[in-house]
């Protein structure tokens, strides 16, 4: 008699699998805490779970294939409070027989990870640092990174531009370093695919308070003031990473012109509105798991789970050697909905991606775009290619 | 042009096609547009659409029933399938398939319906008649291609996520085995003789050829086009002729089909078609083989025996599915 699931609640594929013979692949998660500057605005406050929402939806789907593989995929997540101990927190997920990491953590405690458990058979996976160095002078060959660098989205946002034909930048810059660090990528974008920086203008007040009462007032007035008197241009291009005043610039703009960069038409790896190439289940089925929209650290975390359920799941493994050789290689063969697939670059670690174009509402492109030619995967013209790497792996 | 009735035999009137397809029987070609909600009706013998008929929202999958005179409309954002009656050319019902239905394939027999669940990691087997949920299978993450053996004993379910074709017992419903193929699998195909299985991966750009009986991969077929990006070869639907000497693979952005020996899986040629091509039905006598092309609205017409692209045709938004009645 055929059975309703609704009678049989996990299924009858769970009885099929004899809980024997099942391999367990623990997989950890490592999260650095860090102050966050409160967002301009309130619908950028990070969520509690953000990253680990979407390991525990990559989790899902391994463990829904695992059922007939015969594999048990576990998440253990280690929080480490500000100031807190993160290598001790690593060794304790390796003590435990993690192999697999990954890691939320800012660049510097990045590397103190990797180079405390350097050697060892264990793989840590850069969910969140978008640093530069990390895939170049200071690459490791213990990680691989599925956040994409600052010099992919500028390239992904250069590339728009340039086909647009808004090839003339205002650039308007922040003062933190993570301000400089994007607008060297944007300097290096503009070189590679054709941009004109007119003037680069630095921001350098703190706007008025938007949350007393006259505070949005202010701004209004401050805004076009501050883009006024600029060179002819077809586009600002702002580099300002905290959130200090970039948002106030759409629609404030001395010039009638678009906004792109860290705000307005932004690059980035996901955007909850992305629905092509199948992504509509993926939004879906995270919204499901996690009861909000999923954003670019979620799916990169899912990319990093899905890879060690794609390596275990093709070598038949639990092991370390055969699951991390698999990962690295370029039959990883990873549906991410881009549709292409997605690999590791062996030259410095960094996860291969098409990169998401996006207004705040809705995804406007996907780079790299029609025309930028590449001889071995147009993919590979956003970011540092092999020939221009720095990266020795240590 | 009047439509011309099952048997009559129609003289294609179009200069250039005239030529190639000789004489053919008329049949009619539905067309399901995702983007317009609608169906294109297309009579094969002029090759002309002949009207449009409205469905639910972002129809995609549809297929024959067994007796010709519905057609099931996978309407996936209105989480349900819809029964077309063909007659009258009136939706009759509707069959409880669960959110966001995508594919549905149908038991030799007439029922029940199989449709797969993306949402819901679930296949979801439907008594026709009852309009009844009388199984539900879970399977893997978003399942999508089904595929039903031509002795109705094995169905099969690929799952996109864990990139796994499911071979399914259609009598207990038990899944018997799993072959894992390439990425993101679309589409499940049996030879006529029951003696392979062709699952198409579109992440992967590869065709697995398997053998039910072992569940062993015969072949694992590539595809290659001068001046196509191979991250643009994402086949998706495939057919085969009834012979079993050739297969055609639609390659969704490679905007080309591929044709296949068959026998020897090997690839011979590819023809060019629109853009962003994903479903391919034949006309029954196989003289004409009809493609969906999503990204340029239309349907283009393959003459079978010449392998040659000899119309297309607009119709509506984004087409994606196609079947081809009797009548």
């Amino acid at each position: 008699m055929p059975a309703l699931a609704e009678e049989q609640p996990e299924g009858s594929a769970k009885a099929q699998a004899p809980t024997s013979d099942v391999v367990t692949v623990p997989i950890g998660y490592l999260k650095q805490e860090v102050e966050r500057p409160i967002p301009l605005s309130r619908l950028h406050v990070e969520p509690e779970d953000y990253g680990i929402a979407g390991a525990q939806m990559a989790l899902k789907d391994n463990n829904t294939t695992g059922r007939f593989t015969k594999q048990d995929f576990t998440l253990d997540v280690e929080r480490v409070p500000i100031g807190g101990d993160a290598v001790a927190a690593l060794q304790k997920l390796v003590d435990s027989g993690h192999h697999f990491i990954l890691v939320d953590a800012p660049a510097e405690t990045l590397l103190e990870l990797s180079d405390s458990v350097k050697g060892q058979d264990v793989l840590l996976f850069n969910v969140r640092a978008e640093d530069e160095e990390l895939r170049q002078e200071e690459c490791r060959a213990n990680v691989l990174h599925t956040a994409p660098d600052r010099y992919m989205l500028a390239d992904a946002l250069a590339q728009y531009l340039v086909w647009k034909k808004w090839q003339r930048w205002l650039v308007v810059k922040g003062v933190f370093p993570e301000d400089i660090a994007y607008l060297e990528a944007i300097r290096r974008a503009a070189k590679r695919f054709g941009g004109t920086i007119v003037e680069e203008r630095e921001y350098k007040e703190t706007p008025g308070a938007r949350r007393s009462d006259t505070g949005e007032l202010q701004i209004q007035q401050q805004m076009p003031v501050f883009t006024q008197g600029a060179p002819s241009y077809d586009v600002v291009v702002v580099a300002d990473e905290k959130e200090v005043f970039g948002p106030y610039l759409p629609f404030r703009t001395w010039d009638p012109r678009p906004v792109a960069g860290t705000a307005g038409l932004i690059a980035m790896s996901w955007h909850p509105a992305h629905e092509q190439w199948g992504a509509t289940q993926m939004q879906n089925r995270f919204q499901r798991v996690a009861n909000r929209f999923m954003w670019p650290v979620d799916y990169q975390a899912w990319i990093a789970v899905r890879a060690i359920g794609e390596g275990a799941t093709r070598t038949h493994s639990a092991d370390f050697a055969p699951v991390n050789a698999l990962i690295r290689s370029k039959d990883l063969n990873l549906a991410a909905f881009k549709g292409q697939k997605v690999t590791f670059r062996s030259w410095d670690g960094q996860l291969r991606q098409p990169i998401i174009v996006a207004g705040p509402d809705l995804p406007v492109s996907m780079s790299p775009q029609q025309g930028f030619l590449h001889e071995e995967a147009e993919v590979d013209t956003l970011g540092v290619d092999e020939p221009e790497t720095k990266c020795k792996f240590k | 042009m009047p439509r011309t009735g099952s048997l009559a035999i129609a003289i294609v009137v179009m200069g250039t096609v005239s030529g190639l397809a000789g004489t053919a029987l008329a049949y009619t070609v539905y067309v399901s547009n995702e983007k317009d909600n609608s169906i294109s009706v297309i009579d094969s013998a002029t090759l002309e659409v002949k009207h449009t008929i409205p469905v639910g929202q972002r129809p995609r999958g549809i297929i024959l029933t067994k007796d010709g005179k519905s057609l099931l409309v996978c309407a996936s954002d209105d989480d349900t399938v819809q029964i077309l009656d063909l007659a009258t050319e009136e939706i009759t019902g509707t069959l409880p398939s669960g959110p966001d239905p995508e594919q549905l394939n149908i038991h030799p027999s007439g029922s029940p319906v199989y449709i797969a669940n993306e949402d819901d990691a679930l296949m979801t087997a439907i008594d026709l008649a009852q309009r009844k949920v009388i199984a539900e299978v879970p399977v893997g993450v978003e399942p999508e291609g089904v595929g039903v053996s031509p002795d109705g004993r094995i169905l099969i379910a690929t799952s996109e996520t864990s990139n796994m074709a499911h071979f399914i017992d259609t009598d207990t419903y038990q899944i018997v085995d799993n072959v894992l193929v390439g990425s993101r699998p679309r589409y499940a195909e049996f030879t006529t003789d029951g003696s392979q299985l062709w699952v198409t991966s579109e992440v992967a750009g590869t065709v697995s050829v398997i053998d039910p009986k072992t569940r062993a991969i015969i072949k694992t077929i590539g595809f290659e086009i001068p001046g196509v990006r191979p991250e643009n070869m994402q086949p998706v639907g495939v057919r085969i002729l009834k012979d079993g000497s050739k297969a055609f693979v639609a390659l969704g952005p490679a905007n080309h089909v591929a044709v296949i020996d068959a026998k020897k899986l090997e690839v011979e040629q590819y023809l060019l078609v629109g853009q962003r091509v994903w479903q391919l039905a034949f006309t029954p006598d196989e003289k004409l083989l009809f493609t969906t092309n999503g990204n340029s609205n239309d349907v283009s017409v393959i003459d079978v025996p010449t392998l040659k692209v000899i119309k297309s045709m607009p119709v509506g938004g984004a087409p994606w599915g196609v079947a081809i009645s009797k009548n």
